[in-house]
């Protein structure tokens, strides 16, 4: 009985818990910093091809992202959580996604609105409607045109500081039409990142490798960046077989501009994206009709932005109406 | 191998069998004293038959079925009733009015237990359910339903299925029996098999049980109506929805039984205990158990008498507690029970006790939903997977109806939305919450 009464004493103080009592080892945090890592590929790309103006814009952008997220968390009273990574990729993915000569203050801004409006006045992780370094994107091209429009010719070499600014080849593509972009841009150019851009999309082949890392780790699916890619380029051939004079070719399509960084890390966006198989093809298609239509027919060069963020306001209802009919059959 | 179907999701995890997986089944030491639930079994409580200073013998009736869907309860020690009294269930309740005997420390059993039994060949179906009936057998898995009353379907019943997959971490036990007693576990099975008129057979086993496939193999050579199905060790494989979903490729309808497509499935323990019933004529008064984790000094198999107490089965044969022991489970990590004190005993659907360490239990801090998706991905439920997180977001409304339509109703708890989720939210424990809202409308 002696040593009952031991066994009674050192189980004092369990800990009762709802099942299960083991957990996973993945983490958000994780999730967050593998993402990052993987478009570790796209930024030396960036800075390789755009010197250290790339680089500062990414550095600035991404404090930028970070010391908002802080600061908000702060002022809210609130635990600060910029730890887990999330203020961070924002911060990444919104450099990316900017020209290399943006002045530097006009960076600093975008990680402001991007954590503001796009994410902290929600509410925080996982409470955004939209995806928020995209917000932060879309509010610097309407306020700031000018500057988000000037684009530097890629000129390979760290410190190579000449910047000669020039368009990019969608921008060629809307302004002269298919016959001169494609002669002026080769798609191999194109497919290493030796092209003019925003720092994070020149280089489709930096982009496809991490995408193929995020992939291998199951950290985006790839129903909608598949879709998403097919739909622009079949939407396209149909244009280009009857006009190639005026309409690229859907290689052309996929390998410039922001297709590639848009639809394998912006509209996978696991916030900002519908959750199940059936929604996220939904999604795909409808990201990649708005592209293929505002690149054709619209009145700027490149559509993945808008046409996402659109998207993302359809979350909702395509989760609504994607949603199985679950049912207690008698 | 015919392994096709398969049921979506379900998760691949360090099994963490390796302490027990080779050790062979130990008696445990006689228990001093037994505390035995008058409630083991879904149904009504058994009605007590003895009052305090009974005396009762080992295999003794010392409760008696008061209802169609009940069972029996059996003295698993001879000695003295010394109370009758509400004591702590693993169930969590603490109103359950349980039986406690002291020993006497003879073992005298009653005199018709131990003699041989009948030659199964000679029983009908009915006296095979009687038999199984009086010897208060229930679903050794950890359900606990009473085997006479899944015996007797109001439907023809196609496919017997022999639920070998153990697919819970750390339990070891049916491996074991499987390992150890395959003519008990087989014949078991044929007598279960017998008693509901079943033609036919099959015994799922997970591919990773290399010994218990084997031993099984060689036991049903002979037999053509049992086939061996080996499966992919995937949790929740041996949930029994998701066993069928993987051996037939059919689904049981939302909110209904097995029995309703015309299958029964039954546990690897619960044939051995039919086949110890009827061969030699012993109720069920002692199981297999796992005791295992890394707060247990000597992690074993034992076959353990019903209501010995944890902490005096864990001191008395496995060396006491290795640190300080941070979480009692009984069953398994995915869907056991936490116990609040170690003086619960063990019952007829008891599969395993695992001891966690202070330092194993997360925290239970959890973030905010990223809307990943990966607890649908994992979910095991077939046709539809289920919505963990918006089940989740809507209990944190308080909006209980509406988590109806995300699948509430189908979720068997089997933990793998939970263990897979990032962020750490208690999936499971709100999906508890708001089925027992939703119970009280």
């Amino acid at each position: 009985m002696q040593r009952v009464k031991e066994a009674k004493n050192s189980s004092k103080n369990l800990v009762v818990s709802v099942s299960p009592h083991l957990r996973g080892k993945m983490t958000t945090m994780r999730i967050m910093w593998e993402t990052i890592l993987s478009l570790s590929p796209a930024v030396i790309v960036g800075i390789y091809i755009f010197g250290v103006a790339a680089l500062s814009v990414i550095l600035t952008v991404t404090i930028s992202a970070i010391l908002t997220e802080a600061l908000i968390q702060k002022s809210c009273r609130k635990k600060v959580t910029i730890n887990d990574g999330s203020a961070a990729l924002t911060g990444i993915l919104l450099s990316l996604t900017l020209p290399p000569g943006v002045p530097l203050w006009l960076a600093g801004v975008g990680g402001v609105i991007a954590i503001s409006l796009g994410k902290q006045v929600f509410g925080g992780l996982g409470k955004n409607p939209f995806n928020p370094a995209l917000v932060g994107r879309a509010v610097l091209l309407i306020s700031f045109p000018e500057q988000m429009t000037t684009w530097r010719k890629p000129a390979p070499g760290i410190f190579n500081i000449d910047a000669v600014s020039t368009a990019t080849p969608l921008g060629i593509l809307k302004e002269e039409g298919a016959s001169i972009a494609e002669v002026e841009v080769s798609l191999l150019d194109a497919f290493l990142g030796n092209i003019s851009g925003s720092i994070g999309e020149v280089s489709a082949i930096a982009l496809i490798a991490g995408a193929t890392f995020l992939l291998i780790r199951g950290h985006i699916s790839a129903e909608i960046p598949i879709s998403f890619v097919a739909t622009v380029m079949l939407f396209t051939i149909p244009f280009w077989l009857h006009n190639p004079e005026n309409y690229a070719s859907p290689v052309f399509h996929l390998l410039t501009g922001g297709l590639l960084l848009g639809a394998f890390f912006m509209a996978t966006d696991m916030v900002t994206t519908p959750l199940l198989r059936k929604g996220k093809l939904i999604f795909g298609i409808g990201c990649g009709l708005l592209t293929a239509l505002i690149r054709l027919f619209g009145g700027i060069p490149e559509g993945v932005l808008f046409s996402i963020l659109i998207m993302n306001g359809t979350t909702p209802l395509i989760d609504r109406y994607t949603r199985p009919r679950y049912g207690r059959k008698k | 191998m015919k392994g096709f179907f398969g049921f979506p999701g379900g998760v691949h995890f360090p099994q963490r069998k390796e302490a027990t997986r080779n050790k062979r089944i130990e008696s445990a030491h006689l228990p001093q004293q037994v505390v035995i639930p008058l409630s083991q079994h879904v149904g009504a409580p058994a009605e007590p038959l003895v009052s305090t200073g009974s005396q009762v013998k080992t295999g003794e009736v010392i409760g008696r079925a008061t209802a169609n869907i009940s069972a029996p309860v059996h003295s698993s020690i001879s000695g003295e009733v010394i109370k009758i009294k509400a004591f702590p269930h693993p169930s969590g309740l603490n109103n359950i009015s349980s039986i406690v005997i002291k020993s006497d420390g003879k073992d005298e059993w009653v005199s018709e237990v131990k003699a041989s039994g009948q030659k199964p060949n000679n029983l009908t179906s009915e006296k095979i359910k009687e038999i199984i009936k009086e010897a208060g057998i229930v679903g050794l898995g950890g359900a606990q339903f009473p085997t006479h009353v899944k015996l007797s379907p109001p439907k023809n019943i196609d496919i017997y299925i022999l639920n070998g997959a153990e697919c819970e971490p750390y339990l070891t036990c049916d491996e074991r029996l499987m390992v150890e007693n395959p003519k008990g576990v087989v014949e078991g099975f044929q007598l279960l098999m017998k008693a509901a008129n079943v033609k036919r057979g099959y015994i799922g086993i997970e591919d990773d049980k290399l010994e218990a496939i084997r031993a099984i193999k060689e036991e049903i050579k002979e037999l053509l109506n049992l086939e061996l199905r080996v499966i992919k060790a995937k949790y929740p494989q041996g949930g029994e929805r998701q066993l069928i979903k993987t051996l037939l490729g059919k689904d049981v309808p939302s909110g209904g039984l097995p029995f309703e497509i015309g299958v029964l499935v039954s546990n690897v323990g619960t044939a051995f205990a039919v086949w110890e019933a009827v061969e030699r004529r012993k109720p069920l008064i002692e199981r297999v158990i796992t005791v295992t984790g890394s707060g247990i000094m000597e992690p074993k198999n034992l076959r353990v008498r019903i209501g010995t107490l944890i902490c005096n089965l864990i001191d008395e044969n496995c060396g006491g507690y290795r640190g300080k022991p941070g979480k009692i489970i009984t069953g398994g990590p995915m869907m056991g029970m936490a116990q609040w004190t170690s003086e619960t005993p063990v019952i007829k659907g008891t599969s395993g006790i695992l001891v966690q360490t202070t330092e194993e239990i997360s925290s239970g801090e959890y973030l905010d939903c990223i809307r990943c998706g990966k607890c649908t991905a994992v979910c095991p439920m077939s046709p539809y997977q289920l919505m963990p997180n918006m089940i989740f977001a809507l209990v944190q409304m308080e909006q209980f109806a509406e988590t109806e339509d995300y699948g509430l109703l189908d979720c068997i708890e089997c933990g793998a939305c939970a263990y897979t989720c990032p962020a750490r939210i208690p999936l499971v424990q709100s999906i508890k919450y708001a089925k027992s809202e939703r119970s009280k409308e």
